[in-house]
């Protein structure tokens, strides 16, 4: 094959910009976004080809920015827990999750341990959701449309299962400060069995006609290299360090809630390319199914789920900051919290994993990929724009 | 303990402020704005705290200082420590930490545009992030008014009537005979 030396084009300025002339006719602007199929909610990316190549790639974001971190300075920390939710569309639980962590750790407040329990499982089926959004996403880029459908099916199944849980199918509001809003329903452990066996027999269907598949194989396999040594310096976290070869999981490294008590090995990859990363999320999706097995068989039957909260309309916090994480689907997420005493937060950060993954990351990665590719790269980093821009 | 051992360690290289332990895995450190850059690239290259975790300032108007923390995280040894630099609200300026991290230029890129705070040298600055044609005051800043903004900005859409809830229920519920 012609490989010419990728690294000359195009010349660099002496201040290590790369020059450019867009009216010398070699080089193209191309819009990705912000409404494109080939790309993960609104976002934009601004292309600069040179024939079928990129040679820059920038992130733009900012179409789904509402404040959230401004407008929960106005709001009591009880106020601030349904809107928190919103931040990410697709896995809300973990907003939920880490605002109340924080909150708790700086109030004080213990919680019971029946809460706990139920917590995680709260977040390993938000995470099944969310993996499973993400096959049908990647398969979607390379021209698999059926396996979209199929995944949309099994998911169905699991906001059900929300839905009977919480009440709610998309923004649960279910983990508040203090615990969670309610107990297990009647029979749900039976019926989520079932859902899991229907999940386990799809991803064995998703596995023969999407990972066996030539096609697939043959654009995914070698594109798209995460190299193990970008893993710190551009804050890579997730599935996307695992495939890597980085055993990097906050449920493993640093326990929360009742991950102490499950028995579980970290799922990796070696190879880093973009299969490497699908086939990670497919193994870890098997591994939240066994999870929940496990959560739901050691639980406790009985117990409070809600710690006594003073009256929240009246609640204020003493002086302090903390920082809350833990191991979404995509990476570490967490929450920042400076409270100044008053019944306000003073400031919220959230840290959500697309921000290093979506902009400096893939900013890195697209130069030299092919158009083509650049859908199916950004798909297999797994973002979404709402925490970026929050 | 842990942390306070580490504290201990790194006052014997570098002159720091208050420590405030927050759990047994998580420590903040006071430093002065001009020891921040020695003090993090110790911290990743020779005590293993390689991950930034995140960049954010937090406005403390009432003393006229904005507050960065650089939060860093050491996975083989499960622990974090934000560094806490105190700089002027008048003159809010910082040493860009982007060659320590290639990833802290989108967090400095966010705080000049959200909290007006430069990074001289920072890449890709002056490029908007999220706000599009944005003058006046960055809006994180605790002196910038949203409802005083969204009511500058917007106006109610013609023909949209606007009752007070409070009227509303009463007329619902008694119509004209008034409060029964």
């Amino acid at each position: 094959m012609f490989e010419l030396d990728r690294s000359q084009y195009p010349q660099k300025k002496p201040d290590g910009t790369l020059d450019i002339d867009l009216s010398s006719g070699k080089y193209l602007k191309l819009w990705q976004g912000p409404q494109h199929p080939g790309i993960t909610g609104n976002m934009a990316i601004e292309l600069t080809v040179c024939g079928d190549e990129v040679v820059e790639g920038k992130t733009h974001v900012g179409y789904l920015h509402r404040g959230f971190e401004k407008l929960m300075e106005r709001r009591t920390f009880m106020q601030c827990f349904p809107i928190v939710c919103r931040i990410c569309v697709p896995e809300p639980d973990f907003n939920e999750y880490c605002y109340a962590a924080a909150v708790e750790e700086l109030a004080g407040l213990e919680v019971p341990e029946m809460a706990n329990w139920i917590r995680t499982l709260i977040l390993e089926m938000g995470r099944i959701n969310s993996y499973l959004m993400y096959l049908g996403g990647q398969a979607g880029a390379l021209g698999l449309g059926v396996i979209g459908q199929w995944t949309t099916y099994v998911r169905d199944l699991m906001l059900d299962r929300f839905e009977e849980l919480t009440g709610a199918r998309i923004y649960h509001m279910f983990i508040l400060p203090g615990g969670v809003r309610d107990r297990l329903p009647e029979g749900f452990a039976g019926r989520m069995e079932k859902a899991l066996q229907e999940i386990e027999s799809t991803l064995g269907d998703v596995e023969k006609v999407m990972f066996h598949n030539a096609v697939f194989k043959k654009r995914t396999v070698g594109v798209g290299v995460i190299e193990a040594g970008w893993v710190d310096s551009y804050g890579i976290t997730g599935p996307n360090a695992r495939a890597a070869g980085v055993a990097k999981d906050v449920r493993k490294d640093q326990p929360y809630l009742v991950y102490p008590e499950l028995d579980f090995e970290l799922v990796t990859g070696k190879d880093s390319d973009i299969y490497a990363r699908a086939d990670v999320r497919r193994r870890d999706l098997l591994l939240s199914v066994d999870l929940i097995r496990q959560i739901l068989a050691k639980m406790p039957k009985t117990g409070e789920v809600m710690a006594k909260l003073p009256n929240v309309l009246h609640w204020k916090i003493p002086r302090g900051e903390t920082y809350v994480r833990g191991e979404c689907s995509r990476g570490e997420y967490g929450y920042y919290l400076v409270t100044d005493g008053s019944g306000y937060p003073r400031r919220v950060n959230v840290r959500g994993p697309s921000y290093t993954h979506s902009i400096a990351l893939f900013e890195r990665m697209v130069i030299n990929a092919n158009i083509s590719d650049v859908a199916a790269l950004l798909v297999s980093l797994h973002t979404y724009p709402p925490e970026i821009e929050r | 303990m842990v942390m306070q051992a580490l504290y201990d360690t790194l006052k014997q290289r570098f002159p720091l402020g208050e420590l405030t332990v927050q759990r047994d895995n998580l420590a903040f450190i006071t430093v002065e704005a001009v020891r921040l850059y020695p003090l993090l690239r110790y911290l990743r290259d020779h005590e293993g705290f390689s991950h930034l975790v995140l960049l954010t300032a937090v406005d403390w108007l009432e003393d006229g200082q904005f507050q960065l923390t650089y939060l860093l995280n050491n996975r083989a040894k499960c622990q974090d420590v934000g560094l806490r630099v105190m700089i002027p609200r008048d003159k809010p300026e910082m040493e860009s930490i982007h060659d320590l991290w290639p990833a802290a230029a989108t967090y400095q890129r966010e705080l000049r545009e959200m909290f007006g705070i430069d990074f001289p040298g920072s890449p890709r600055l002056e490029e908007e992030f999220i706000l599009e044609g944005w003058h006046g005051i960055p809006p994180y800043r605790r002196d910038f008014d949203t409802l005083a903004y969204a009511r500058e900005t917007f106006r109610d859409r013609p023909g949209r009537e606007t009752r007070d809830p409070a009227q509303h229920m009463k007329q619902q519920l008694y119509g004209d005979k008034g409060d029964v």
